[in-house]
């Protein structure tokens, strides 16, 4: 049995995605087991992405067609069983993204191939495949393990791996697109740019995220007025946008805006890794949270476990003495 | 046009202390409280919505324990028509494939020209239950759904991308779309439709034990201590007076 790793590369508008190289970095490491590394790339004038892609495998197989330039999990789905059927690799990993899920359980059924999403981490014990997850939101870890196959899927939740720059030379291997007649029943039609709004988020050195922990929207004004005092905007997660409270392009995460504050504070919020994602990189995290094992508090620099509702007030009043 | 939404009976656990029981392989349930699967509520209404445009049925399938009816009435009361609870023997150790196989073969034998299901559930987190679903059936789908409409025999949906962006896709009924949260504005159930509710039919498949499952958990456990915040300890007044000082003393105020 081979013990080759597959990648598929994620792209978008002609842009290789950051997931891609996540995966290739984690792909390396289990490459060492005795297989070769491929980058499968599916895509339409792929050459830009080729060269970027060359360092990080051992080879590229290119399927080059123009059905396959923007993401269609039809197609997709045809060539990579093709593709998967015929070449055998031990394991192919997908991100857990808007692509992964939208991919990988579809292709993974119609291979009847054991496939653990979200994963963390991933670990080869001889010829058996184990993976860790994070469950319940994040409060419980579980390590699952892959039936006996002789393939496996694993898609890998972005943010999980450092990405490490690539070493290798990639030999390209072209190869044809099985696809021929047009899908009728399921077509790419076109992608809509998020509406702009009246507060650009991410350009705000301090931002103050609200939650689903600040219960109705007319506790709203408590929040806006700690803001004020502390000078910054106010951004939150998506329930609050679910619920109608602030509009979309105030919300922080992987389906909103990503944000690089010198200071965020995260109040009611839990810390799901879609949140995470968008304020990780601010220089100091503050949370609070009334759940002491609530998962923001390993993200964040300082926490405060307790009640919004007694805190922001009291804050909001020594941040007026202090300034 | 006949509707199947696929709902799951889920613990809120994003207040709770969740804890795991002796096998390591499951939580402890007695102190949680439960309740429809976020993204399974907007999928239900997205479906209740489309009822009162075109007419039609709704029915309602969940994969769960006895006490997953609750989810189906709930359902039920707010206008669905009827509900499927498929509880297996081997019901605590099914993986999202085995769901999805249990789920597809009565929905397989009913031609609904639409099937939902949520995009994600709070447990387990996948987001596979759905699309496996939609491959077993045979049929097409687009996950993470924020918008569709509805014109003759196709839908046109939109997909949420990541970093706010969209993908607008064409689809044929009989088709599957797992929802996204935020799509619609969930209504509650009237005590009217909770007293109807209790004349509806919920259908019970019991007595059969599943196989085939793809993956398997080995054991749960605490996520490791890694990175942890410096919690400041104190009354009300002592940690807003001391956050403010090292946020002072970072230039922060
Ligand atoms: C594909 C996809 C994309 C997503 N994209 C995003 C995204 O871009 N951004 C995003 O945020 N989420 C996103 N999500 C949703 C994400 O998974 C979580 O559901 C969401 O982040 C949870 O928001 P929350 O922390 O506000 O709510 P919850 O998880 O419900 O947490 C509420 C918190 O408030 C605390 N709390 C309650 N009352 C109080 C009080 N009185 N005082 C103090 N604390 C209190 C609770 O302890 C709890 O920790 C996405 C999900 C999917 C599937
Ligand atoms: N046990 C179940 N019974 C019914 N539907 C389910 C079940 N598990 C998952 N689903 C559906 O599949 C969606 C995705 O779940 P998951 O793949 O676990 O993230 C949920 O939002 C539900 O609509």
């Amino acid at each position: 049995m081979t013990k080759d790793i597959f990648v598929i590369a994620e792209h978008r508008r002609g842009e290789i995605r950051d997931i891609t190289f996540e995966l290739l970095t984690k792909g390396y490491e289990l490459s060492k087991d005795g297989g070769r590394l491929h980058t499968v790339l599916l895509g339409f004038q792929n050459e830009k992405m080729i060269d970027e892609l060359k360092p990080f495998s051992d080879g590229i197989l290119n399927i080059d067609d123009e059905k396959l330039k923007d993401f269609n999990a039809e197609y997709y789905q045809m060539v990579l069983s093709n593709l998967l059927q015929e070449k055998k690799p031990f394991i192919t990993l997908l991100g857990q993204t808007a692509f992964g899920i939208d991919l990988a359980p579809s292709l993974a059924t119609a291979l009847d191939m054991p496939y653990a999403a979200d994963c963390i981490d991933i670990e080869i014990d001889k010829e058996r495949v184990y993976t860790e997850k994070q469950i319940y939101g994040g409060k419980i870890s579980s390590r699952v393990s892959l039936v006996e196959n002789w393939g496996y899927m694993v898609s890998v939740r972005p943010g999980s791996i450092a990405p490490k720059e690539g070493e290798l030379k990639a030999e390209v291997t072209a190869i044809t697109s099985p696809l021929k007649e047009e899908i009728d029943y399921r077509r790419f039609v076109q992608y809509i740019e998020a509406a702009k709004g009246e507060v650009d988020i991410t350009q705000a050195e301090v931002v103050v995220g609200i939650g689903r922990g600040l219960k109705e929207d007319k506790n709203l004004p408590l929040m806006e007025e700690f803001a004020k005092s502390i000078g910054g905007v106010l951004a939150c997660s998506r329930p609050v946008v679910d619920a109608g409270w602030l509009s979309k392009d105030r919300q922080v995460g992987s389906s909103g805006k990503t944000v690089k504050p010198k200071l965020y504070i995260a109040v009611g919020i839990s810390g799901a890794f879609q949140h995470v994602m968008g304020m990780k990189g601010a220089d100091t995290i503050v949370a609070i949270n009334k759940d002491p094992n609530a998962p923001i508090f390993t993200v964040a620099d300082y926490g405060i476990v307790g009640d919004l509702f007694q805190i922001i007030p009291k804050l909001n009043e020594k941040v007026l003495e202090v300034k | 046009m006949n509707i199947a939404v696929c709902i799951k009976r889920v613990p809120e656990t994003a207040e709770a202390a969740v804890n795991i029981d002796s096998s390591e392989k499951r939580i402890v349930e007695d102190q949680l409280v439960f309740d429809i699967n976020e993204a399974d509520n907007y999928a239900l209404e997205e479906a209740l919505l489309l009822k009162e445009k075109t007419e039609g049925d709704i029915t309602l399938f969940t994969v769960g324990p006895k006490e997953a009816d609750e989810v189906i009435k709930m359902g039920l009361a707010k206008g669905a028509t009827c509900g499927v609870r498929i509880t297996p023997e081997n019901l605590d150790s099914l993986d999202s494939y085995t769901i999805a196989k249990l789920l597809a073969e009565p929905i397989k034998e009913e031609n609904f020209d639409l099937v939902l299901t949520g995009c994600i559930s709070s447990d387990a987190g996948n987001s596979q239950v759905g699309v496996t679903l939609a491959e077993l059936l045979g049929i097409p789908h687009a996950s993470l759904v924020i918008n569709m409409e509805i014109e003759d025999d196709s839908v046109t949906v939109q997909r949420e991308l990541e970093g706010g962006l969209l993908g607008e896709l064409k689809i044929k009924l009989p088709a599957l779309f797992t929802i996204q949260t935020g799509i619609n504005e969930p209504r509650y159930a009237s005590i009217l439709g909770i007293k109807r509710a209790a004349q509806k039919e919920i259908k019970v498949v019991e007595n059969i034990t599943v196989e085939g499952m793809k993956t398997e958990i080995v054991r749960m456990y605490y996520p490791p201590a890694g990175k942890m915040a410096e919690i400041l300890e104190g009354g009300v007044e002592e940690v807003s007076g001391k956050l403010c000082e090292i946020l002072k003393g970072k230039g922060l105020l």
